[in-house]
């Protein structure tokens, strides 16, 4: 510790180099935190349910695989379910394809699961009084300019109307926001009436595309989970009941290795960071031989000079890393409710804390292993004449 | 006087390459305690290779070599490091303090090889700074002192663990008439009031003659020793 200052200015020696290179070490930290808790959250989705007062069924195989409707009054059987509401992706464009719309084909008491979804009371009578009606998320309304009454059309990409065409008219009788600070989403969102849809398009009559159940007892979600997975066990339809968190990451799992992607483009970024802070730490040493020689030559024993070398490096590399994973902690505490809810999976846990340490520490010592090695072997003689 | 240094039939080899290069030809020379010793010669005479071998930097390729009774030859680079930061003190003619400490930080240095606690360590090099005169200039940094300053904390750098023994290179090779006869008065108050025994290679003959005795070298041979009145 008493060599610590000595250390730490050797470090910031040159300032400019210093924060330039530590500015690079954060960005890799930052990086790697983002996308190990994107990692970590896949990697734990569904572990357990337990906690969640809603669950999500959908097909094992693939979310695009639908469920027979028959299933909603079995799982409403299962004990401790509370209610179970059903859903189906519709999607649909406005005006152009690329304004597409997060829409879904919803059941009568879909905003009964979804309390915080705050819809005033006679718009609410007007959506549950009009087939054709559509409750639309504020932030999407404000977006299209939309009113409570206009007339909306939509392009569907995937279903076809009662006429053949894939041309939807819809009336606006009501918009919707959330009243959770930290999930946005259904501000951004379409509700359809699932009647509507169901006779409308001749592609999902009698199916649903995924259940949503509540339980009586967050505590018991697991067992309801199991319980509802068991009605469909060795059937054509087998299901998948988790959170609606781990819903999602699973999703995404089925069309990509998110770990994989995640493990590759760290170990890129951490490698581009070795030959980047390597170079640096080696020119930074060589600067210094002069330095490094008087320390030898008052007394100071060739590790000890190694040790300040690699305690150089290593201190480098776990600041940048403490201040880009702390960074990303401090993002995580924002991100969701400046995103609307759309980007959950930004806390740093301890894991990933701990391993960023590790890896602070084990690319700092790689890196200062060259550097140090050479003042540790520095000839005094020679540094000092300038050899 | 007692001897501090005893130097017998040391010779010194250096292989630059296929090349043998002898720098020291057996030379005998013995400093007594409390000297202070000018050592003089043309460029390539081997003074600074001597000096180097004197305060433990290097090792002799022949003959023995004694400091305080030490031999100094026989030790090897870790024990020889411990003996450096216990026996002697170094100056450089181009000071070589650390550019990113203040003077005190720089004075301090040779005290974290001690037991010394901060506080002590502070203590210690606030005397070394007052002796050489620069206690009001602890908080500055090199690049905010002159030439002859630099070079008085690093006369304090060298002081301040007590070593018996001071090497310097040239230490007024760098600096200003004025301040190299304040550096080397300097050096003569801490050999006759201190008892420092003190080895400096220089090419100044003024210089030399704030010594009380010059040895003069060539092709890495003694040729002649002149005592100072």
């Amino acid at each position: 510790m008493k060599y610590l200052h000595l250390i730490w200015a050797a470090l910031f020696r040159r300032k400019t180099r210093t924060i330039l290179t530590l500015v690079s070490i954060v960005a890799a930290f930052l990086l790697f935190g983002l996308l190990d808790a994107v990692r970590v959250s896949f990697a734990e989705a569904g572990k357990s349910a337990n906690g969640a007062e809603r669950l999500q069924t959908g097909a094992r195989l693939s979310f695009i695989q639908t469920l027979p409707q028959s299933l909603g009054a079995q799982i409403a059987n299962v004990d401790g379910v509370k209610d179970v509401a059903y859903a189906n992706w519709f999607g649909g464009a406005y005006q152009d394809p690329h304004n597409q719309i997060f829409t879904f084909a919803v059941s009568p008491n879909y905003l009964d699961v979804y309390p915080e979804i705050a819809v005033a009371p006679e718009q609410r009578k007007a959506y549950d009084n009009t087939l054709n009606g559509i409750l639309v998320g504020e932030i999407i309304a404000k977006k299209y300019g939309w009113k409570v009454g206009d007339k909306i059309p939509f392009q569907s990409q995937i279903f076809p109307n009662k006429d053949g065409s894939k041309n939807w008219n819809f009336d606006l009788v009501g918009t919707m926001r959330s009243t959770d600070p930290k999930n946005s989403f259904p501000d951004q969102m379409v509700l359809m009436h699932w009647k509507n849809f169901d006779e409308s398009t001749p592609y999902n009559r009698g199916m649903a595309g995924w259940y949503i159940t509540r339980v009586r007892d967050a505590n018991q979600s697991d067992r309801v989970a199991r319980a509802i997975d068991a009605l469909s066990a060795n059937s054509d339809h087998e299901t998948k009941t988790q959170t609606e968190a781990a819903a999602t990451a699973n999703w995404i799992k089925q069309m990509a290795d998110v770990g994989m992607i995640v493990t590759s483009i760290m170990g890129a970024v951490f490698f581009t960071l070795i030959l980047l802070t390597g170079n640096t730490m080696m020119q930074a040493v060589r600067e210094r031989t002069s330095e490094l020689a008087v320390l030898k030559t008052i007394g100071f024993s060739s590790n000890s000079v190694l040790a300040m070398v690699l305690a150089e490096s290593v201190l480098l590399l776990v600041l940048g890393g403490v201040i880009g994973l702390g960074l990303v902690s401090l993002i995580g505490l924002f991100l969701p409710s400046i995103s609307g809810g759309m980007i959950t999976h930004t806390q740093v846990g301890a894991s990933s804390w701990l391993l960023g340490i590790v890896l602070a520490i084990a690319i700092g010592g790689l890196i200062g292993a060259l550097p140090a090695l050479r003042a540790m072997r520095l000839n005094i003689v020679d540094a000092l004449a300038g050899r | 006087m007692a001897n501090l240094v005893e130097i017998r039939n040391v010779s010194k080899v250096y292989e630059r390459g296929k090349q043998k290069v002898e720098v020291l030809h057996h030379i005998e020379l013995d400093i007594a305690q409390g000297d202070f010793l000018a050592l003089m010669g043309p460029s390539g005479s081997g003074k600074t290779t001597l000096l180097n071998l004197i305060g433990g930097l290097d090792s002799p390729t022949d003959g023995s070599l004694s400091v305080g009774g030490a031999r100094i030859d026989k030790l090897g680079q870790g024990a020889l490091a411990k003996w450096r930061a216990s026996n002697v003190g170094f100056i450089f003619q181009f000071y070589n303090l650390l550019p990113m400490l203040s003077a005190q930080k720089n004075v301090e240095l040779p005290l974290l090889l001690t037991k010394l606690n901060a506080a002590q360590r502070k203590k210690n090099a606030s005397v070394a700074l007052q002796l050489v005169g620069l206690a009001d200039r602890a908080s500055h940094k090199p690049t905010e002192l002159s030439g002859g300053q630099q070079q008085r904390v690093a006369i304090a750098r060298a002081i301040v663990s007590d070593p018996t023994l001071l090497v310097c290179d040239e230490p007024t090779g760098d600096l200003d008439r004025q301040s190299a006869e304040d550096v080397l008065g300097l050096l003569q108050t801490l050999n006759k009031d201190h008892g420092k025994t003190i080895v400096m290679v220089t090419h100044d003959p003024k210089a030399a003659e704030y010594a009380r005795h010059t040895l003069h070298l060539d092709k890495g041979t003694l040729v002649e020793q002149v005592a100072h009145a």
